[in-house]
């Protein structure tokens, strides 16, 4: 069978086509083209996600990249269950966000290039999930971040989105060095086995021949790179610029692709990584710290998709502190819901910023129940799905998390505390969100309120699905005292090296289900008592240091600005003014002006008048003469 | 006939006299016909040789140098010419733009 290369084929001609052809074909019809590019892709991973069995690995080599003695490296392409997972949400996902631009971006000019970077997008992330050796999984994971810098500075003319696309690309370089490095330690260490391969596959034969010591090191590099692409701490300050692009765009990012490519490398490592509980307790504290670190940021911006970002961070902290404590399906389970009510969100504030004419601060929003009734359904599921409320898709996720986090070996008290006031702290920031944009007294400007619309239906559509995946995507996967995993059973075998999997107690589960439902509501409660920006101790409160600090985002960036970004435009600027001109132009310069200076007496002889030229021949001529007939 | 030394000294005083005139003239026209007198001069020394000593290969190379000599006046006068024609000048000092 040979049905793997279609799902990035179908992307990487319809951005190709919108590159070269895009322009006479028009806007629509190249919408339509990007659309059904990925539509196609979608079926197809949906073919293989059906014809898949459970313990099944598909392999599909095209052709050999390189060969250079025992080194092989092929082209070519993998899918077990969690490719095949990954391959539903990037395309599925992904192929609503192109449906839903069709909509937004209707009346951009630059449309066409839209739909190709969008394309080219699915294109390089669908590579990286299939990827069967670390070497093409790093393209596509390096063309993501390229993806992500193009579509973060679309929008380029405006200065401030192209500094944004910039930091993106620079701290995901940092991250991908981490990665790089860690790629290259594990081929010298396989080498050492004489093992010259970078196949997963392969790897994952060798793994007990590998020194331990060695693999901490390796894990710990890998883990910078899924830092840096994955947004956690201390790399993450990034995701939340990246909302500097169109909107669809933030949800492509944030949902379904780029930000997930850390966490699926980590698990589709995961041998790899359960062999160090150095690493993975790190990662545990990474995630949870990222998760609990954001999600106090998140409860202090007014920007509305700022808000979202940093959710992203805090729940894609989430993801690493289930990675960390060795539940990798979890951690697979919840980027997949995350995927649908992230998308959701997104796509919903999407809605109300085009609604409003481009305006994403909630202080000038409230009230919009009324206008938006579809947004606001979506947007209450989806809020409703992130906070956890009960038999939504982020409830049976997040608990999963909370839980593997306190029966896993690897997890702990601290780090179930740190994950469970997460949990609140969401429910508030998100109903403060919802609050604040669609009740209460509508604070929309004049001209803004004049034309306030529902999206199009072909806004309006993506949304009802999205929302609908929001509520049942997580009936996949729901305790043992209600139906049962049809997820761990799918994914056991792709992390039968290190699972979690200890379902002990059940009751237990339901008492921690109740505690995390309590913090939930009690966040919810909060927000929904400072619901009214008028509210005297909320206007208190956000007057207050701590509520300043958390609006300055802890002045991260202000730091990293101070400690990284000046020191290192200063030595440039040092380099390139003093030392460049001084030093090596001085240099160069000196040398030419020696050589000058030392034939400035032998070029005297050369006049370029030819009656010079011929008196020396002759002189030459008799002295030859004189010199043989005086012999 | 006169001893062939006196043809040999002719000669030589016109070869002598020929190469003074390529040397220190500043006209290309005067210096291609010195050039033409170092010919000449030669071709007399030959000559000289050629009676004396009853031979006739020196006469046969005259020739040659004489043809040699005529086709070399014509390419030089039509190089002057060209030259004359952009520079409005035949001082041989003025044409050293080819030197470094």
């Amino acid at each position: 069978m040979t049905l793997l290369r279609y799902i990035p084929l179908f992307p990487l001609a319809g951005a190709l086509l919108n590159v070269f052809v895009g322009r006479w074909l028009g806007r629509r019809a190249a919408g339509l083209l990007a659309c059904a590019a990925v539509g196609l892709s979608f079926v197809v991973s949906f073919a293989i996600f059906s014809l898949l069995r459970a313990t099944e690995v598909l392999r599909e080599p095209l052709f050999t990249w390189m060969e250079v003695a025992p080194l092989k490296i092929e082209i070519a392409f993998q899918a077990d269950a969690l490719t095949a997972v990954m391959l539903l949400i990037i395309t599925g996902i992904g192929l609503l966000i192109h449906i839903y631009s069709l909509g937004y971006m209707g009346h951009d000019e630059g449309m066409v290039r839209y739909f190709a970077y969008l394309n080219l997008f699915i294109f390089f992330m669908s590579l990286l999930v299939l990827a069967d050796n670390l070497l093409l999984l790093f393209v596509g994971w390096e063309g993501v971040g390229l993806c992500s810098y193009l579509l973060i500075g679309f929008w380029y003319q405006d200065h401030a989105n192209a500094i944004a696309g910039n930091k993106a690309f620079i701290v995901n370089r940092i991250g991908d060095f981490g990665f790089l490095l860690g790629m290259l330690l594990l081929f010298w260490e396989m080498g050492r086995q004489g093992v010259w391969s970078l196949s997963v596959s392969e790897l994952q034969n060798i793994t007990h021949l590998l020194r331990p010591e060695r693999v901490r090191l390796i894990t710990l590099l890998l883990f910078i790179g899924a830092a840096g692409k994955s947004a956690q701490i201390p790399l993450y300050v990034w995701l939340p610029d990246a909302m500097q692009g169109p909107t669809p765009v933030s949800a492509l990012i944030h949902a379904a692709t780029m930000v997930t490519a850390g966490v699926y490398m980590t698990a589709r490592l995961s041998f790899l990584f359960s062999m160090t509980p150095e690493t993975l307790a790190l990662i545990a504290w990474i995630g949870g710290l990222t998760a609990f670190f954001a999600a106090t940021i998140a409860v202090a911006q007014n920007d509305i998709k700022r808000v979202l970002a940093y959710s992203t961070v805090s729940q894609l902290g989430y993801m690493f502190l289930a990675v960390g404590v060795g539940a990798f399906s979890v951690a697979i389970f919840h980027l997949f819901t995350h995927a649908f009510f992230k998308a959701c969100l997104f796509l919903s504030s999407g809605s109300v910023i085009h609604a409003l004419g481009g305006e994403q601060d909630m202080r000038k929003m409230g009230g919009l129940r009324r206008y938006l009734p579809t947004t606001y359904t979506t947007y209450l599921v989806a809020t409703l799905a992130i906070s956890g409320f009960p038999l939504t898709a982020g409830f049976f996720s997040k608990d999963q998390i909370l839980w593997a986090v306190h029966s896993s070996p690897a997890g702990s008290t601290s780090l179930w505390t740190l994950a469970w006031l997460t949990a609140g702290l969401t429910a508030f920031y998100m109903f403060r969100q919802f609050f604040l944009v669609f009740h209460g007294k509508c604070r929309v400007d004049e001209p803004a309120l004049a034309h306030i619309h529902e999206s199009p239906p072909v806004m309006r559509v993506p949304l009802v699905l999205l929302a609908l995946g929001s509520i049942f995507a997580g009936w996949l996967a729901t305790p043992e005292f209600m139906w049962g995993s049809l997820w761990e059973g799918w994914l056991e075998p792709v992390f039968s090296a290190g699972g979690v999997a200890n379902h002990a107690a059940s009751e237990d589960e339901i008492l921690f289900m109740g505690v995390t439902l309590a913090i939930s509501a009690f966040g919810f409660l909060l927000a929904f008592l400072f619901r009214s920006p008028e509210n005297k101790i909320a206007e208190w409160l956000s007057r207050s240091a701590i509520c300043r600090l958390l609006a300055g985002k802890y002045y991260i960036d202000e730091l990293y600005d101070f400690f990284f970004v000046r020191p290192f435009t200063a030595s440039a600027r040092w380099l390139a003014q003093i030392c460049d001109p001084g030093l090596i132009d001085g240099l160069v310069n000196g040398v030419a002006e020696r050589v000058r200076g030392g034939s400035l007496l032998g070029r005297q002889l050369q006049s370029g008048n030819v009656q010079h030229y011929l008196f020396a021949f002759l002189a030459g001529a008799l002295a030859l003469l004189a010199y043989f007939l005086g012999r | 006939m006169a001893p062939l030394n006196y043809y040999l000294v002719l000669s030589a005083v016109i070869f002598a006299i020929g190469v003074a005139g390529v040397i220190v003239r500043r006209n290309v026209i005067v210096i291609l016909m010195s050039v033409e007198l170092m010919l000449n001069a030669v071709n007399l020394t030959f000559l000289a040789f050629a009676r004396s000593f009853g031979s006739m290969d020196g006469q046969v190379i005259v020739f040659f140098v004489m043809t040699v000599a005529a086709a070399e006046a014509v390419v030089g006068l039509a190089i002057i010419i060209a030259l004359f024609r952009h520079r409005r000048s035949l001082d041989p000092r003025e044409m050293q733009l080819l030197k470094w």
